[in-house]
């Protein structure tokens, strides 16, 4: 088990034909993921590599069953790359590009909320269930199986994590980059939510960023409902305010989304927070040898 | 990205949003010039800098006569004002902006941003004009009216009236409401914009309601569908570096500190910034290299965190995914070589062509202090300045 993507995800890459689409398709298929088509308009009828390409979401997936699409479609035309993947219900659309505008997030989060699909990112960096399914650009040998799952908003940091929890010896159930934008399509609340449900997933790594308020609502959350063990981290703790950091998202604004805020937030929902990024592992280690937070 | 308060007004005016008319100046012949051309008998000469508090700092002034706009403006051109957003360094001040005076009734806020938590462009308006905002929001919250604009359906008027009664606005003050609304939400969605704020936004004492102060802020992401705007970037009013970071699509922030950092990724740039405060020093920056950075950009980005005199040690932390170690240790070996490396140099690699990458450092001569993992690095370089544990 595992949440969104297992070994019978079926996948179909949009911008197949463009230079992050080719690597990052190839190196899925290399983790074994089942990458059954692509689309690009206008290339319907060609081949990549084996993979046969469509010009329309739609017939990609009539004719390949695919049920996930992941995007690397460039930022001006990704919004209706990803508008075309939910008109086509596909259950998970995964979207890996960075620089959407904002307000073209606005259209797509308006109609993603009455459709039969999820979205996850923009600006992220996948979803992977290591040993069965990897959709996006993350190192895949890093990971490994297990019972532990991770959540964040940022790439890089995610691999920092599931780096120390299998030098740790620590597999991981599914890893989720929900993205670094000000509009994502699942935010934290509802990541933790798929990992409450998910029967193979013992305890979870969150990890937050300066901006917004998605961490103190996925505190909320976690102390109501959540029955897991959570380890979080908040990224940010020396960002000055009113300065972007890098994501769109990561930014002090009007005095709210400061980590103080979030660590508090988390704390008092008795979520184990790491202090330094170099304890995540660790500190994840301790919970589950019923420990506790050691910081 | 931020743009003056006159071009944010010239593009609302185009939009159909009521604001007094005037003219930028740059030198005090052409200020002198501007009000004899706005054939007023009052008007405000204004400092253009990006940011607020220019009032209070002595840079905004009513005037009556070409000759007083002359030398306000002779006065403010070229000297640095500082105000309380400004930072103790203040700005230069290039431009001023002289516009028709407004005999004012009643001041009022006007703002614009995207809701992050709404997923949709949001109104927030107030009674308590010419306040900032914040304050507004932390001493007087029942005074902050927020309305959620429907991205289909758009600014529709009874939304925009909803508001113009919550403000008190009465009569024909509430459709010139509707109407300036109408115009700010179109320039707002048409121009990709983040942020617009007109505080105050006014009610003249001839009961006509205007755009006083005009503030605008962009998506970046978004500038690609406005060459226009585009043009508007003022780089004396952006950080040099930063400026520079830009033109190798760099992502980075100028901090206080005297660490130099270098990271791929923003979350982990942004974690090892706070590791190296953990460890008791200060980062001087952030700093994104990005996923897919190029041995011309790495060089790039390691040559502005060396420029910086205050950087007493610097910190690479790369996490490999998309991008190869072997090609980061490429470009700082070819950086340190263009820019004789004096101080310490702490590398933390790991992932894609991890050991490549620390072969080349290995043989390039440089002095590099190699660290495990991220606890290790930030206790190196910390302690390479001397206030490590």
């Amino acid at each position: 088990m595992s949440i969104l993507v297992n070994k019978n995800t079926r996948v179909l890459t949009q911008g197949i034909t463009g230079a992050t689409g080719q690597f990052h398709t190839r190196a899925c298929k290399e983790y074994g993921t089942q990458m059954v088509g692509g689309v690009v308009p206008g290339k319907g009828g060609t081949t990549f590599e084996g993979i046969p390409i469509f010009d329309t979401v739609e017939q990609a997936v009539r004719a390949t069953g695919a049920n996930a699409v992941v995007s690397y479609v460039p930022p001006a035309f990704s919004a209706d790359a990803i508008l075309e993947a939910i008109s086509a219900e596909v259950p998970l659309v995964i979207c890996i590009t960075e620089g959407i505008p904002i307000l073209d997030m606005v259209k797509v989060k308006h109609y993603l909320n009455n459709s039969k699909s999820r979205l996850i990112g923009p600006n992220c960096p996948g979803i992977i269930t290591p040993g069965e399914c990897k959709i996006g650009i993350m190192p895949g040998y890093i990971h490994k199986p297990g019972r532990v799952g991770v959540v964040s908003r940022s790439g890089t940091l995610t691999y920092e994590a599931v780096h120390q929890l299998t030098q740790l010896g620590i597999g991981q159930s599914s890893c989720i980059g929900i993205g670094g934008d000000p509009i994502v399509g699942t935010n934290h609340s509802e990541a933790m939510k798929l990992f409450n449900e998910d029967p193979a997933t013992d305890a979870v790594i969150m990890i937050g960023e300066i901006g917004g308020t998605a961490e103190e609502e996925a505190a909320d959350y976690v102390k109501h409902h959540f029955k897991k063990p959570v380890v979080a981290f908040i990224a940010g703790q020396t960002a000055p305010k009113g300065r972007r950091m890098g994501h769109a998202g990561a930014i002090i604004s009007g005095g709210r989304g400061t980590a103080a805020d979030k660590i508090a937030a988390l704390k008092a929902a008795g979520i184990s927070v790491a202090m330094s990024p170099a304890d995540l592992g660790s500190t994840m280690k301790a919970v589950l040898e019923g420990k506790g937070a050691n910081n | 990205m931020n743009i003056h308060e006159f071009q944010a007004k010239q593009i609302l005016g185009r939009f159909g949003a009521p604001v007094p008319k005037g003219q930028p100046a740059s030198s005090a012949d052409e200020a002198a010039a501007a009000f004899t051309a706005l054939a007023v008998p009052k008007a405000v000469i204004k400092a253009q800098i990006h940011a607020g508090g220019r009032g209070k700092a002595g840079g905004v002034k009513l005037i009556s006569s070409a000759e007083e706009a002359r030398a306000f403006a002779a006065g403010l051109l070229g000297k640095t004002l500082v105000t309380h957003q400004t930072g103790p360094e203040g700005r230069v001040v290039r431009r001023v902006y002289v516009e028709e005076a407004s005999a004012v009734a009643r001041e009022l806020y006007l703002g614009m941003v995207v809701d992050r938590k709404a997923a949709a462009v949001s109104v927030i308006a107030s009674t308590e004009g010419g306040m900032e905002i914040e304050e507004v929001a932390a001493k007087t919250p029942d005074r902050i009216i927020t309305e959620v604009v429907d991205p289909l359906l758009g600014l529709a008027p009874f939304l925009a009236r909803k508001i113009a009664f919550a403000l008190g606005l009465k009569d024909k003050q509430v459709n010139q409401f509707a109407g300036l609304l109408a115009a700010v939400y179109k320039a707002f969605v048409e121009t990709d914009a983040s942020l617009v704020e007109i505080n105050p936004l006014v009610v003249t004492q001839d009961g006509r309601v205007i755009c006083l102060d005009a503030k605008m802020s962009f998506d970046d992401n978004g500038l690609f569908r406005h060459p226009d705007i585009r043009e508007l970037r003022d780089p004396n009013e952006e950080d040099k570096d930063e400026t520079e970071a830009a033109k190798y699509d760099l992502s980075f922030v100028h901090l206080d500190g005297n660490i130099g950092c270098m990271v791929n990724g923003a979350g982990l740039a942004m974690a090892t910034m706070d590791i190296v405060k953990f460890y008791g020093a200060e980062p001087a920056n952030f700093l994104d290299v990005g996923g897919g950075a190029s041995t011309e950009k790495v060089a790039a980005a390691f040559r502005i965190l060396l420029s910086d005199s205050r950087v007493k040690a610097v910190l690479i932390n790369i996490f490999g995914g998309i991008m190869q170690c072997d090609v980061l240790a490429q470009g700082v070996v070819e950086a340190a070589r263009q820019v004789k490396l004096s101080i310490p140099l702490v590398v933390r690699m790991e992932g894609t062509n991890v050991e490549k990458g620390k072969k080349i450092l290995a043989e390039s001569g440089i002095k590099v202090i190699a660290a495990a993992d991220m606890a290790d690095a930030a206790r190196r370089v910390t302690q390479a300045i001397g206030v490590g544990a």
